[in-house]
């Protein structure tokens, strides 16, 4: 298990060995410092607590300087945990510096960012609804939701809709992981990750990223 | 900051030496395709009439006449597929996007010849 906590430069593209075009994204990720371990003797669980990007100076509050300063380090803006296996020896300590020389032999990477706010979106565009026609005698119905439910309706009973039932609504600006990118280039000079594909959020917000499953099987 | 770093991304994928060529100059543009299994190298050899695009994203457009029919080709500049580009004849041309040649035909589609250092005969 490989994790780094880093922020989206933005997209570009790369031509690959066989001359193909790939549409990447740029992650600057790291150097993330651990800045708490918790064991199972402690905390009940496995876990290495990681900080990225130092807050500025002005804006430090009392709790975070003093949490840093156990793990003798600056206060950190995004800070995340690393959960790892409860059997396995903790091989951080306090103080580490992790760095994209983490991810050398990892093939494909998950990201989970927050992704770009939509607003108060329709259920066309919340949940691919197909909408109503645009003619054939259609009003003022052309992106509508259709029937929600009925009295006596697998949808939902006498008590309205069932919980859960898709409607218009906020959408975007949650967490969301893509998952499987492959990996198409680290630089360790600079602290980037390229991956193949789009990953949740604006340029410049917060990733998470983190070996995949399949490489973590092998 | 955020752009000098995906440059230094982009940078990796861009060739080093692009030869100089120029809107109105017939070239020679070898690309490789690929039959099956087998990979070869074919000419394509027409008036650059557009350049568009930068660093990554460049892609120009060649256009030759077969027949009495038109045929065009956008080719990116930086792709490894894109094996040679040579500059035969420079064009005498007055604008950057030659697309008026689309509505010529016959002797008219050929530009009146200039002379330039980069397409003299090597």
């Amino acid at each position: 298990m490989a994790m780094l906590l880093g922020k989206k430069v933005g997209m570009t593209q790369v031509y690959d060995e066989a001359g193909k075009l790939l549409p990447v994204t740029v992650i600057q990720a790291g150097p993330c410092v651990v800045t708490q371990v918790k064991t199972v003797e402690t905390d009940g669980y496995n876990a290495v607590q990681l900080g990225y990007d130092d807050i500025k100076a002005s804006r430090r509050k009392k709790p975070e300087i003093g949490h840093a300063a156990m793990a003798k380090t600056e206060p950190k803006r995004f800070v995340r945990e690393m959960r790892l296996p409860d059997d396995a020896a903790m091989e951080y300590s306090p103080g580490d510096s992790i760095t994209v020389s983490v991810f050398a032999d990892v093939e494909s990477v998950n990201v989970s960012g927050t992704s770009k706010g939509k607003g108060f979106a329709g259920v066309m565009k919340r949940h691919n609804f197909s909408g109503f026609p645009g003619s054939h005698g259609t009003e003022r119905k052309h992106r509508a939701p259709g029937s929600i439910s009925s009295f006596a309706s697998n949808a939902g009973g006498g008590g309205g809709p069932k919980k859960g039932k898709r409607m218009a609504g906020h959408m975007g600006n949650r967490r969301v992981t893509t998952k499987g990118h492959s990996l198409v280039s680290i630089d360790e000079e600079k602290n980037l990750l390229v991956v193949n594909g789009a990953v949740p959020g604006p340029s410049g917000s917060y990733v998470i990223v983190s070996s995949s499953q399949k490489a973590q099987d092998k | 900051m955020k752009t000098e770093l995906l440059d230094a991304v982009e940078s990796k994928s861009l060739k080093e030496n692009v030869p100089y060529f120029e809107i109105g100059d017939i070239v020679d543009v070898h690309y490789k395709i690929k039959e099956g299994e087998k990979e070869r190298i074919q000419v394509f050899n027409g008036t650059v009439i557009a350049r568009k695009g930068r660093g990554i994203n460049e892609m120009f457009t060649v256009r030759r006449m077969v027949g009495s029919e038109g045929v065009e080709r956008i080719f990116p500049l930086n792709s490894p597929n894109v094996v040679k580009i040579k500059p035969i004849r420079s064009g005498k041309t007055r604008r950057a996007k030659l697309y008026f040649l689309r509505k010529r035909t016959g002797k008219a589609v050929k530009l009146a010849q200039q002379h330039s250092d980069h397409t003299v005969s090597r």
